[in-house]
């Protein structure tokens, strides 16, 4: 089933760049096509001003799909939120936010998108419950499987469960694949010793992840090392996230249909260190995987007080990655100018 | 996150009753203002009361008090605020520390994380 995967990105690797205003939605959309990935993935209220509580303006839709259009995307996910903790001191109402999930699926049909994201933290009743109206509205919800949690976890399993008693293909999952972080990222090695980290303990925390030591006992260590704030944290780190197996994706890939393809450096070598990309794609090329791989660049945070991220290098060096191990004859390019 | 693109360079004011800055919200989205819990302002040091402080955005000012009940209103991803901190004695011209810090209720996030910037800012004569 080589080659049957497709190239995208989620806007969110650009926020440095839009939140600064230094990017439109149409230099972030030129910018993917330009690149070959022309699945485009956003977190609805990042792009769109207003979502949700205040809505979108139809000039604003009208102007996403002139832009597809006019770069020949793909619209693949709305990222929706769903903030169940709106009002102070209470949970919203099972029934209101199976109503914001609804929402959500209307939006995301309004963009052309085929899927929307829920976060992990919803429960998987509000999802079902949900569900025949996404059918309703040709919309699949996935669910993202996300660090610290995994394929293996409790709570997603209980996702699967319900997800199959419930029998809709309308439920699915968006695997994120940070869950595979298997090596301690240099960046947050790198922030973590700006922030005062003794290198001791740095280069410590490093090989135990290598040595995938159970974070508490890391923890402990660290401690006892004399480590303190920044020390601790970093080796708190290990609790959200660890080494997971990427072919644990296999039992579920009859409803994963989309995929982040989380980074947080690419070096010049077009490698992400920290994550098995060869790995991860031989897995998905094996479980007959046909979606998109959605760029997701989350490096930003780890160096913007150190220096300006630069996003648009960092998706480009990953899509070169990605299209090698994909079987692609043509190197993404960028042809244009970031900010146009 | 963001954490340094907090306070916008260069926009210390003078308004009726105190001074304002420009503030953005230290978050890859947006957030409804009834999940704003705090925002915290002090000039050289001193904090300015919960009271005392101001949030508007699109023509529209708010107390922090009232923002926990505003439904149909957001802080938009990127959105420059203008944050209004009441002051009887005002601010004398020149350059001023101002610090600046939010806290936001966030559904999915098992803590409450609160993000502040400091920045030297400069009020015209």
């Amino acid at each position: 089933m080589a080659g049957t995967i497709k190239r995208g990105v989620s806007l969110y690797s650009y926020q440095n760049e839009t939140f600064q205003g230094k990017m439109s939605l149409e230099d972030c959309i030129r910018i993917s096509a330009e690149l070959g990935a022309k699945g485009i993935e956003i977190i609805g209220e990042q792009s769109f001003w207003g979502w949700p509580e205040c809505g979108v303006a139809q000039d604003d839709v009208d102007n996403w799909h002139r832009l597809i259009e006019k770069y020949g995307c793909t619209p693949v996910s709305h990222d929706f939120m769903l903030d169940y903790k709106r009002y102070k001191g209470r949970e919203m109402p099972f029934d209101e936010q199976v109503a914001s999930v609804r929402k959500d699926i209307d939006f995301g049909a309004r963009l052309g998108m085929k899927y929307i994201r829920a976060l992990v933290s919803i429960a998987p009743e509000v999802l079902v419950a949900a569900a025949p109206y996404a059918e309703e509205k040709g919309i699949k919800i996935l669910i993202e499987v996300h660090a610290p949690l995994h394929f293996d976890h409790p709570w997603i399993i209980r996702h699967a469960e319900a997800f199959e008693k419930f029998g809709s293909d309308a439920l699915g999952f968006l695997p994120d694949m940070g869950m595979f972080v298997f090596a301690f990222p240099t960046v947050w090695k790198e922030k973590f010793m700006r922030m005062g980290v003794p290198k001791t303990i740095a280069d410590y925390v490093e090989k135990a992840y290598e040595d995938r030591v159970l974070s508490e006992y890391v923890i402990l260590n660290v401690q006892q090392m004399g480590g303190t704030g920044p020390s601790i944290a970093m080796a708190e780190t290990l609790r959200h996230n660890a080494a997971f197996e990427p072919k644990r994706m296999l039992d579920y890939m009859h409803r994963i249909h989309n995929i982040h393809g989380k980074f947080y450096h690419m070096n010049e070598d077009y490698v992400e260190p920290s994550i098995p990309y060869d790995e991860i794609v031989k897995v998905l090329q094996q479980g007959g995987y046909q979606g998109y791989i959605c760029s997701e660049y989350e490096g930003n945070r780890w160096i913007e007080d150190a220096e300006e991220p630069d996003s648009v290098e960092q998706v480009r060096r990953q899509q070169v990655m990605l299209a090698r191990l994909l079987g692609e004859e043509t190197v993404p390019t960028l042809a244009t100018p970031v900010a146009a | 996150m963001m954490d340094n693109k907090m306070i916008v360079e260069g926009s210390l004011q003078k308004v009726d009753g105190g001074f304002a800055f420009l503030g953005r919200l230290p978050y890859y989205r947006g957030l409804g203002l009834s999940m704003i819990e705090d925002i915290m302002v002090s000039v050289d040091g001193v904090a300015i009361p919960r009271e005392n402080i101001r949030f508007s955005v699109r023509g529209k000012t708010y107390t922090l008090d009232q923002m926990e009940t505003v439904y149909d209103d957001r802080w938009n991803f990127g959105e420059k605020a203008l944050i209004i901190a009441l002051k009887d004695d005002g601010l004398s011209p020149g350059e001023h520390k101002i610090e600046f810090a939010v806290r936001n209720r966030v559904s999915y996030l098992p803590f409450v994380p609160t993000t502040k910037d400091s920045k030297n800012l400069a009020l015209a004569a």
